[in-house]
């Protein structure tokens, strides 16, 4: 049977180890402690380190100690615990590190609940950390994607040096769906302690020292620096801005969604389709680069549009502003860690119809 | 959404719940469908009251949350006054009769009740009142046949507690005849 029944946090940290990480540091915090449990065990089994810090700004921080000397590894954490490791991400970020980190989301803000939630939105993709930054942003919506966009994450982020965000839930985190870990490999399948040309890994005098720092004091260095960060992540916009959409062409009505939110969609849409309402969705798989032009293609046809997210309305920003403010937008959201179901978006689209 | 069935089973911790709703999951991944499996988690695992949802379908499912299910197993009383309510018309529930006492009046649904608890203490099988109430369901229900439900068992049970396997088959087929 090439199929397993695996949770999303599980299958997650078993692709990750697959795809060549090598340090895991972390701060446990539900709904994502299934990833910490799993590669204490594992990773280790693999040859690879597990370290529970003392806090989420330890394990960042160790993350950028550990990236600087050019060996793979991640850490992840839920909402609360992502704000924490906020200041560490700015300057991984500022010393051009890559590092993959995970948030399966729960609901806001403080403590909140430890339900799923989209309410991370704003943060991971505008403010990750003080700076000039741009952070790529994947979202997987099934646990396949859990694991296919963890291998992913690795390669862009060594790719472009540069932290990756994956942007889960607790949803996607915590349920079970058969997974496949068949596509893992190729790029990612070195040791990965390659010890790229940039990482200070000790040279024995034969090269210049590498110096990783986020400090730079001198104006037109900072400029440089920031520039050229700039023109990397347009570079990967044009390669790996990630999107899809269903049924667009003839429809009226574009709903869209990211992550587990946008499974629901799939299924409001389908009822809608049965009562003759023609209804498309599309989902940002990308929500940094946000996939703009595919969304302008998606909604052609379309007379209006529907966003919907657990949250009170967050990417619906980059909706609007993705389509120049041409079409209505409307958006409907549930908080508290409730999901939305079908019935009450098909109700919505009944309304806008 | 092709021939979704949403199923919603209740026990409080401990009973297996979770256990039950991965093995469900398994026979639908080995019959060829799409499944998903989804606990409810927090501090309702700790001793509380314990529920799971498991979809099975012929194509993508949306929700892994079920709010509405075609079957609802209920272990023991809160779990029962709490989901009966949630069983879609046309439904059917599966009730724990050793530790729930109330009897549905009406009859919209169909209601199997199976001493599943009293049953597993006369047979040796402390703790698989679970595995006889699926048993209940796969024989009313015919979701699957023998050797499905026996991969499925071999695939949930963990390496750990091989040793189960044979008492696990032996209250899928309890709770069949029961």
């Amino acid at each position: 049977m090439s199929k397993t029944l695996m949770k999303g946090n599980e299958a997650l940290a078993e692709a990750a180890i697959r795809a060549g990480c090598k340090c895991y540091f972390g701060y446990p915090i539900t709904p994502q402690n299934e990833i910490g449990a799993y590669m204490s065990e594992r990773i280790r089994k693999n040859g690879g380190v597990f370290l529970q810090a003392e806090s989420e700004i330890g394990a960042i921080n160790m993350v950028y100690g550990c990236s600087a000397t050019g060996t793979r590894c991640m850490t992840s954490s839920s909402s609360p615990g992502v704000s924490l490791k906020a200041e560490g991400i700015s300057y991984l970020a500022g010393a051009d590190l890559p590092c993959v980190i995970v948030n399966v989301q729960r609901g806001g803000p403080g403590l909140g609940t430890i339900q799923p939630s989209q309410a991370d939105y704003w943060q991971t993709t505008r403010a990750m950390g003080h700076g000039d930054l741009r952070l790529p942003v994947l979202a997987p919506y099934s646990v396949q994607e859990m694991v296919d966009m963890t291998a992913e994450a690795f390669k862009i982020a060594e790719e472009f040096r540069t932290p990756v965000m994956l942007l889960a839930d607790g949803l996607l985190g915590q349920m079970m769906e058969p997974v496949s870990f068949n596509e893992i490999g190729g790029e990612n399948k070195d040791d990965g302690q390659s010890s790229p040309n940039w990482a200070a890994s000790g040279h024995k005098n034969k090269r210049e020292k590498n110096i990783i720092t986020s400090l730079f004091l001198d104006p037109i260095e900072l400029e440089t620096a920031i520039n050229e960060r700039f023109e990397r992540f347009e570079e990967l916009r044009a390669k790996y801005t990630r999107s899809e959409s269903t049924n667009t062409d003839d429809a009226d009505i574009i709903v869209t969604a990211y992550g587990s939110t946008a499974r629901v969609i799939q299924s409001a849409m389908e009822m809608a389709r049965e009562e003759g309402i023609k209804v498309g969705t599309f989902r940002p798989i990308t929500l940094s680069p946000f996939p703009e032009k595919a969304l302008k293609e998606a909604t052609k046809s379309a007379k209006k549009v529907l966003v919907v997210e657990m949250s009170m309305g967050q990417m619906v920003d980059d909706v609007k502003s993705a389509l120049e403010y041409k079409l209505p937008v409307e958006f409907f959201g549930r908080q508290g860690g409730f999901v939305p179901g079908p019935q009450e978006i098909l109700e919505v689209i009944r309304r806008m119809k | 959404m092709k021939n979704l069935k949403q199923y919603l089973i209740a026990g409080f911790g401990g009973q297996g719940i979770l256990f039950v709703g991965k093995l469900l999951a398994n026979i639908g991944l080995i019959s060829d469908k799409q499944v998903t499996w989804m606990p409810s988690y927090g501090p309702a695992m700790r001793g509380g009251t314990c529920n799971c949802s498991v979809c099975i379908s012929d194509s993508l499912i949306g929700s892994p949350v079920v709010s509405e299910a075609d079957v609802v197993i209920a272990m023991n009383g809160p779990s029962y006054d709490k989901f009966i309510g949630s069983v879609k018309k046309g439904g059917a529930a599966y009730i724990d009769s050793t530790l729930v006492d109330s009897k549905y009046d009406g009859d919209d649904i169909t209601v199997h009740y199976v001493p599943a608890t009293e049953l597993a203490a006369e047979n040796d099988l402390k703790g698989m009142a679970n595995i006889i109430m699926l048993g209940k369901l796969i024989k009313e229900s015919g979701l699957a046949d023998s050797e499905t439900v026996k991969k499925a068992i071999e695939a949930s049970v963990s390496a750990k507690k091989a040793n189960l396997l044979a008492a696990n088959l032996r209250a899928i087929e309890l709770g069949m005849n029961s």
